[in-house]
């Protein structure tokens, strides 16, 4: 084991919508930790094949115990949020006044946001909500990066990169890159990209 | 991850639940495995087929869980290992079957497994339910674990209890076990030949059919026997608690976290059942007679509370005499998944004691932040998905028929069909093909002076497993309808598994393809095959073949592959682009059609503009939306196709 967990059991979200690839960040980093000697639950709450909906991932990490893969309320330590109002939805049931946040700030829209009669929320009200939720937040641009890296599915990747840069967890990019390699065999080097920006990005 | 097949005895993975069950078959020495995709159950049989040619084992994706189960038993009874897995819904499909192979017991060869994955909640299911009764009703044995190490040993061990007694016998897995992942240390792989061979002399003689029932509960009795001393049922916690809880599956997590989160571990101890019928009864009895209380944490049906319950009531006024709390008492709910917080509040509610989650102050803020910044998000169909295509075609040949006509729906996707994603145009439904026999019931009701026009519907997988005999009794009785066969080419919910209009087999073998217009050429009847995304070319056919009455059943196929399926091939088709400049916005008559009536997540309104646009990280590049545009302000431009970034790892 790298180094010590911050809480036993550290217990973490990530949220995204349907679609936006946030199953393989929670894998990506389950993975590692496991290769790590942690002990890991990864349960998951999601539709079936299809998209619009919230997916949530509760990661459970601990040195001897095999938890719940369900978080309690009001007992998330950190938030990792593809959206902004799923960051929002996550810190209404999980939040804490010691929880973590990092939030992607680009939203998705519902599927009922047609302008008509509901409305997608001020993004700019909602970052400010969520800093105010939070102990420690992260904005993390990941799905603008992951663009300018050529398609914003990376964003998941990114999205590993910040975590593990932030210090939140006792991984390091050395342990990351045979877990990236294992999942991207093909794909290796942009997804390291991804996971570099990522890094550098919560370092700035 | 690395292959599920590895031979490091001692390694530790991270694996699903059911990736951890298809390497407890593999340690088992599994060699015939069939499956029809369910999930929760789905991901067993394609973790199995990957590896299955370099470890000579035979994995088949069948046409339906009993035709399945019934492949496994013959593997079974030839001296091969075998297993069948399914979900709820496919246990009752294999259920007239199961019922008798538990009458007449196996004929002796090798261990036989059935895996059942439930699903409380039914987030992935058309019901919940509890198939734990089927091990009560029919005299199973049946196992379930508490963890994802369990889900591997049970999963082993459950062959050598399948030869010792020489009957099926059962794993019960929930969602929350079989879906979700955690760590699993292997042990060795065994290295053994197997040979298949049908002893004509069984193995275990025969006995008089009076007596089958009777020889089936002697196997119970020896599987109580065992269960009594099984190490997948242990006790933690004082010696004399204050209060016990008894628990299983998933929920024995749940229970584990609320004792540690309210610090009573010196005042509470957990039993945790894995043998979960027969109840192994002296075990249970020994912790009851060491507590005053018991709360029952278990999901969906008071299954574990009823047993003991009823052996409390057998022991007599000189046995145990617990208080019992649980679902009767109200203390855990009867439906739905179950939480950590459920067990919270049932333990402090019993032990007398206040639980807060967090600071009130911060619930207060964050409940007011929300109500503001959260809104729904229902689920819809996929950009790109055929259905929707489909749908619209539908919703519109209806609209302009306007006699009153509505579509039924089958299982899978289309489901959507009922709400807003598939304008509505579902009415009704119900289990595997009930598309498909529900419209063939309306289309008899001429004579009652029914006369609105139905249209069956049933998915290309489905149509296979159970929409063949509905529309073979349809075409027999000459029932007035319009069948569509939303062909999609994919078992699209579960995962993207083949079924015989691929032809493609679970081991990736070329099977025999047959297409879904030669059974229905074969039945003698109208068959018209369409692209959905020709919009209007389908509407019409619609209203043709819908109006062709008087004459049974006829068939529309609208054939148009899954958009997830084809995207993890190629790239993004075309760019979808609005002209700012063509969409007149709240000012054009169509009031909004794209974002509000079409409703693809990749169209979004822009309240600043007043005007519809595409959201370029969700639009797939599909090009319907195109042709919906009274102004024809939403184009296309053609892409060159690209290598993929993310590539999927192929889930079959």
């Amino acid at each position: 084991m790298v180094r010590e967990l911050m809480k036993d059991p550290l217990s973490i979200i990530v949220i995204g919508v349907a679609g936006q690839g946030n199953v393989v960040t929670s894998f990506l980093i389950c993975n590692a930790l496991v290769n790590e000697g942690y002990r890991v639950t990864f349960g998951q709450s999601y539709p079936a094949q299809q998209r619009g909906g919230p997916v949530i991932n509760y990661i459970r990490i601990s040195e001897d115990i095999q938890a719940s893969p369900i978080i309690p309320e009001g007992r998330a330590d950190v938030i990792v949020a593809m959206e902004p109002v799923e960051a929002m939805r996550m810190l209404n049931q999980y939040g804490n006044p010691d929880v973590i946040t990092m939030v992607n700030p680009r939203p998705i829209q519902a599927i009922d946001t047609t302008g008509l009669g509901i409305k997608y929320p001020s993004v700019d009200k909602l970052m400010k909500d969520i800093t105010a939720l939070s102990a420690k937040t992260w904005v993390v641009n990941a799905t603008e990066e992951a663009q300018k890296l050529g398609n914003p599915i990376m964003a998941n990747v990114i999205l590993v990169g910040a975590l593990v840069g932030s210090g939140i967890l006792p991984l390091d990019r050395k342990v990351m890159e045979p877990v990236l390699r294992e999942r991207f065999p093909k794909a290796l080097d942009v997804n390291m990209e991804a996971l570099d920006k990522g890094i550098e990005l919560v370092k700035q | 991850m690395p292959d599920i097949d590895i031979n490091s005895p001692n390694k530790t993975l991270m694996l699903m639940g059911n990736e951890a069950i298809a390497r407890g078959a593999l340690e088992a020495g599994v060699g015939f495995i069939a499956s029809y995709p369910g999930t929760p159950a789905s991901e067993i049989l394609p973790t199995l087929a990957e590896v299955a040619k370099r470890r000579n084992i035979y994995a088949e994706w069948s046409i339906n869980e009993m035709v399945a189960l019934m492949n496994a038993v013959a593997a079974a009874t030839a001296g091969i290992r075998s297993m069948a897995s399914t979900k709820q819904n496919g246990t009752n499909v294999a259920m007239d079957f199961i019922a008798t192979l538990m009458s007449n017991g196996l004929r002796g060869g090798a261990g036989l497994v059935l895996v059942n994955a439930d699903d409380p909640g039914r987030r992935n299911s058309p019901n919940e339910q509890d198939t734990r009764s089927v091990a009560k009703m029919l005299d199973i044995p049946m196992l379930e674990p508490g963890d994802f190490q369990e889900a591997k040993d049970m999963t082993r061990w459950l062959f050598e209890l399948s030869e010792e007694l020489g009957c099926l016998v059962m794993l019960r897995t929930v969602a929350k076990i079989s879906h979700t992942r955690g760590n699993v240390t292997l042990g060795e792989l065994p290295s053994r030949e197997q040979t298949a061979h049908f002893d004509l002399v069984p193995k275990i003689p025969p006995v008089n059919p009076v007596d089958l029932h009777a020889r089936a509960l002697e196997k119970l009795d020896r599987a109580k026997e065992m269960f009594e001393t099984s190490p997948f049922n242990h006790y933690i916690g004082p010696d004399i608690p204050e209060l016990l809880i008894i628990s299983c599956g998933a929920s024995v997590l749940h229970a584990m976290e609320a004792v540690r989160i309210l610090g009573l571990q010196d005042q509470i101890g957990v039993l945790k059942i894995g043998t979960i019928w027969p109840l192994p009864e002296k075990l249970v009895e020994k912790y009851l007679k060491k507590t005053q209380q018991v709360l029952f944490v278990e999901e969906v049906d008071p299954f574990v509370e009823r047993s003991v319950m009823e052996l409390t009531a057998g022991l007599g006024p000189s046995g145990p005499r617990p208080i019992f709390y649980g679902k009767r008492s109200g203390h855990i709910p009867s439906c739905g998944e179950l939480t950590p917080d459920d067990a919270i509040s049932a333990i402090a509610k019993i032990m007398g004691i206040t639980y807060q989650s967090r600071d009130p102050e911060y619930t207060e803020k964050v409940r007011t932040a929300s109500q503001e910044g959260v809104i729904l998000r229902p689920g819809t169909l996929c950009p790109g998905c055929p259905h929707r295509a489909s749908y619209w075609a539908l919703h519109r040949a209806l609209k302009l028929d306007g006699r009153e006509g509505f579509a039924t729906a089958d299982n899978g996707c289309m489901s959507a069909g009922y709400g807003p994603s598939g304008y509505f145009v579902a009415k009704i439904g119900g289990a595997m093909g009930g598309g498909v026999g529900l419209a063939d019931g309306f289309g008899k009701l001429k004579r009652f002076g029914f006369a609105q026009p139905v249209i069956g519907g049933v998915g290309d997988s489905t149509f296979y497993h159970a929409g063949i005999p509905a529309l073979l009794n349809a075409v027999w009785n000459q029932s007035d309808f319009t069948l569509v066969i939303y062909d999609n080419s994919a078992t699209a919910m579960t995962g993207f598994q083949p079924h015989p209009g691929i032809g493609m087999t679970a081991m990736g073998e070329q099977g025999k393809i047959i297409a879904i217009e030669d059974i229905c050429n074969a039945f003698g009847i109208r068959v018209e095959v369409c692209d959905p995304f020709e919009l209007e070319k389908t509407t019409e056919t619609i209203l043709d073949v819908m109006r062709d009455e008087g004459h049974g059943p006829r068939v529309i196929i609208m054939r148009h592959e899954c958009e997830l399926q084809r995207a993890r091939r190629e790239s993004t088709p075309y760019e979808v682009f609005i002209d700012p400049d063509k969409c007149l916005g709240e000012s054009c008559g169509c009031d909004r059609l794209c974002v509000r009536v079409f409703r693809c997540p990749g169209l979004k309104w822009n309240e600043i503009t007043g005007k519809s646009e595409i959201d370029e990280v969700i639009c797939c590049g599909c090009g319907l939306c195109v042709d919906i545009c009274p102004q024809g302000a939403i184009e296309k431009k053609v892409m060159v196709t690209e290598e993929k970034v993310q590539e999927e790892t192929p889930q079959w």
